[in-house]
């Protein structure tokens, strides 16, 4: 099989695994008992939260661990609003295009009243931290932009919209699952003051995430019970996965700017492959996106049926197709670029990692070119379009 | 436990009567390429039977395969008989097909009868409007 769905999940690092396994087997201490036996989890647990800090440019206390992403995300975003209801200001800033675990909270906090204004992500889906400078009212006590893109890759200029929150002294949180590990993160250069990652986006273990917030953030608790992580995230802490998380982030940034010139490479060579079959197009701008991120939508074609041949020729990749969601709409994330509708449907998304080899990226041209061509000699669509009966849409 | 059944992912695979047939006797569309699906179904009929049946479908996998188990349903059979195919037929046929999936079966049904109503219409034969749901009122498609 050729993985090329790595936003979705990756393999785990031999380091990582190498990491855990002593936490599972002999040093199963809870890091609460005061004993040594559990001081020595303790330990383990703390230098961790030390590494994981050097690696995002914040400090160890700044550490919050989580289950994941998307309770980093619920965790931020709520707590920003908590705070900022105090202060009677309950405006929300985000994109069109955020992954669920933001937007669905942040409808949450509208029907609790709050105002939210998601900004304009554009054709190549992109962010301008002009639009965030004019957004900013008085009443607002949060922006939240993702790093990058989980479908279309496209990274946001993150440092330039933190100097604008910065300088108009709103709080801002930015989903970094996809970017940390893969492109370069440091919150104190990056002006952020939250920022949610998850550890199986770069070959750690499942279930484990981080919510790091600057010093002075008022975080409210989501799970209450101990005071594990100062009160903030009750339950007794995940060590073996914390640990695997650690070390696959070192293995990530330590290998970034070498995994980041190979995936380059490959990325471009997939796009141009893909991009040579006709009434396509790429989704989202063709540089300014993660080093591993392919997304296209062919004319003529539902994503769906795409993915299961690609299965059926040991291609593993996701779609935004409404039918592999169970939803009937397709992606949010096209729809927010302007893709119509019967575009989106036909989308692929492919994510490659270091794992992958130029000849896994050919074979993956060549089974991308077949299978749409398949689908698209059964498909009334494209005898319509090629008949000249309906207007191609693609080029 | 996979997403579809044995027999959705071979008609999927190998679909039956794939194809266009170019002087059909009643031609169905039905869905909406906004919707995710759009099938058509051609038929050829001598003597009020089906002798022959094609589809084309913008769709699923199980779109796909409920268009091609639907044709094999039908073909060689009276139109009598093919006004009664069920989406409920075509999805027990296919060994079952996922909640979220069975509107395809559906559609299914409503193409062959919507190709029927054509054929009738084209003929001039009278026939019982009740007969036919109309695609449109369908709430699968509602963009």
């Amino acid at each position: 099989m050729i993985y090329a769905d790595n936003a979705a999940t990756t393999r785990m690092s031999q380091s990582a695994i190498a990491a855990m396994l002593p936490y599972m087997d002999k040093l199963y201490g809870n890091p609460s008992s005061l004993y040594a036996f559990g001081q020595q989890a303790k330990e383990a647990l703390e230098d961790a939260r030390a590494r994981i800090a050097a690696c995002l440019g914040c400090e160890a206390r700044e550490i919050t661990f989580t289950s994941g992403g998307s309770e980093a995300d619920n965790q931020a975003i709520l707590s920003a609003a908590a705070a900022g209801e105090k202060q009677g200001k309950k405006h929300i800033i985000s994109t069109a295009f955020e992954h669920h675990a933001v937007l669905h909270t942040l409808k949450k906090l509208e029907k609790q009243g709050f105002a939210v204004t998601l900004l304009d992500v554009h054709e190549n889906g992109i962010v301008a931290p002009e639009q965030v400078a004019q957004a900013i009212r008085e009443d607002t006590c949060l922006v939240t932009v993702m790093y990058a893109n989980n479908e279309i890759g496209t990274v946001q200029p993150i440092r330039e919209i933190g100097a604008v929150c910065r300088e108009k002294g709103v709080l801002f949180h930015t989903d970094a699952v996809q970017a940390v590990g893969h492109i370069p993160v440091d919150m104190g250069a990056d002006n952020v003051d939250m920022l949610s990652l998850s550890a199986h986006k770069f070959h750690g273990p499942k279930g484990i995430g981080v919510l790091a917030a600057k010093r002075g953030t008022r975080l409210v608790s989501l799970i209450e019970g101990g005071a594990q992580e100062r009160g903030k995230r009750a339950g007794t802490e995940n060590i073996p996965a914390i640990m695997g998380m650690a070390a696959a982030l070192e293995e990530a940034v330590r290998n970034l700017d070498a995994n980041a010139q190979k995936l380059y490479a490959m990325r471009d060579t997939l796009i141009d492959g893909l991009s040579a079959i006709p009434h396509c197009i790429l989704n989202g701008d063709s540089t300014r996106r993660l080093p591993g991120n392919v997304n296209f939508c062919f004319e003529g074609i539902e994503g769906e049926s795409l993915l299961l041949l690609l299965d059926d020729r040991g291609v593993a990749a996701s779609s935004g197709s409404a039918c592999t969601s169970g939803s009937l709409d397709p992606s949010h994330v096209l729809l927010a670029i302007g893709r119509p509708h019967e575009i989106a449907h036909g989308s692929l998304r492919l994510t490659l990692s270091e794992d992958n080899t130029q000849d896994d990226v050919q074979t993956i041209i060549t089974a991308v070119r077949e299978v749409v061509s398949y689908l698209r000699s059964m498909s009334p669509v494209w005898r319509s379009l090629m008949q000249g009966k309906q207007n191609f849409i693609l080029k | 436990m996979a997403l579809y059944s044995e027999v959705v992912m071979d008609h999927f695979r190998h679909p039956r009567n794939v194809g266009v047939i170019e002087d059909a006797d009643g031609v169905g569309e039905v869905g909406n390429a906004k919707c995710g699906d759009i099938m058509k179904i051609y038929l050829k009929i001598e003597d009020g039977v089906i002798v022959d049946v094609k589809f084309e479908t913008f769709g699923c996998g199980s779109a796909i395969a409920s268009s091609s188990m639907a044709t094999e349903m039908i073909k060689g059979k009276p139109l009598a008989d093919a006004l009664t195919l069920t989406n409920k037929a075509v999805a027990e046929a296919l060994d079952g097909l996922p909640a979220h999936k069975l509107h395809c079966s559906v559609l299914a049904e409503e193409a062959i009868k919507a190709a029927i109503k054509d054929y009738y219409d084209r003929h001039g034969i009278a026939y019982d409007s009740a007969q036919f749901p109309d695609c449109g009122s369908c709430e699968h498609c509602h963009v």
